[in-house]
């Protein structure tokens, strides 16, 4: 396969992978490293990919399993700082909430769920994937997605209630 | 839109029953500018979906050529240097022989002068001998 042929193939959803991976390690430039690893791998084995039906949610998946890799060996070797961290960000949260506009109250909103929800929200909420896709991505039942879905959404209005209470008293 | 039809899809958005194409409805309805007031709160929400689709992967990511040609490059110059290895190394053996040859030559060349020089001293005694000779013969 060609370059050109691949970049056709991956470009439609190469932003996706990057939002899903900045959406789990938050930080722009392990974002973008982790992206460029899975299309590096992607392109590694291009001349397999025709066997996969679904290359968007074969990268997907990739992307996924890789940043929560990357996730779980950072929290192995600094659990305590990533800690103390959150307790510290939650609290400066409150002060700056007037100052922060809807996009990053609901950044730090999302970075606060669990990342099966966090997934779930991304992959639905704003990339708009079908629930078959997610289902088929996450190798999930679909009640079980609906009930993690239902719950971060509901996690979030909370978030935002209590802000918007504050924000009003 | 009518606004209870917002509150209804609202409902079961957060029950996560909703079809993309309600939700996407539901996003609409708060990119407005005006949004009835009790449903003010969940403006962010939709709003932040919509601009978090917008943020795009910019880096370039380095694919390199996966054709033969590079591997046939790198084989031809791992050849192109063992052999020049290989024959670099004749050649300087060569140099070194014709070197040695010179100098050989040089060494003989003195020792044939010292040689001839020792020939012209014989010669002399050959000149005496000869008047050796005519005298007497002459008497």
């Amino acid at each position: 396969m060609q370059q050109s042929e691949f970049l056709k193939i991956v470009m439609p959803f190469k932003d996706k992978l990057y939002r899903m991976a900045k959406r789990l390690l938050v930080s722009k430039e392990e974002a973008e490293d982790a992206t460029q690893e899975v299309l590096l791998r992607l392109w590694s084995k291009n001349e397999s990919m025709d066997r996969y039906k679904n290359v968007e949610a074969f990268a997907m998946t990739m992307t996924k399993n890789l940043c929560l890799d990357r996730l779980k060996s950072k929290q192995a070797s600094n659990l305590k700082l990533v800690h103390s961290n959150y307790q510290d960000e939650s609290r400066s949260l409150q002060k700056q909430i007037e100052a922060e506009d809807s996009v990053r109250l609901m950044e730090k909103i999302m970075e606060g769920l669990p990342e099966q929800q966090k997934i779930i929200l991304q992959l639905r909420d704003i990339e708009q994937y079908e629930f078959e896709e997610i289902c088929e991505l996450l190798n999930m039942k679909p009640t079980a997605v609906r009930v993690n879905l239902s719950r971060a959404r509901k996690t979030v209005r909370e978030a935002l209630l209590k802000k918007h209470s504050y924000g009003v008293g | 839109m009518a606004l209870d039809n917002i509150e209804k899809l609202l409902e079961k958005y957060f029950e996560a029953t909703t079809s993309v194409e309600e939700e996407k409805v539901l996003r609409t309805y708060f990119s407005q500018d005006s949004v009835a007031p009790h449903l003010e709160q969940y403006r962010p929400m939709f709003v932040f979906f919509a601009e978090a689709k917008k943020e795009r992967f910019t880096r370039q990511v380095p694919l390199k050529s996966k054709t033969r040609l590079y591997q046939w490059i790198s084989v031809a110059a791992v050849a192109l240097l063992s052999f020049s290895l290989y024959f670099g190394n004749e050649y300087r053996e060569q140099k070194e022989a014709e070197y040695a040859y010179q100098e050989t030559k040089k060494a003989f060349e003195l020792l044939a002068e010292n040689f001839g020089r020792g020939t012209e001293k014989v010669a002399y005694l050959k000149e005496f001998e000869n008047a050796k000779q005519k005298i007497y013969n002459n008497n």
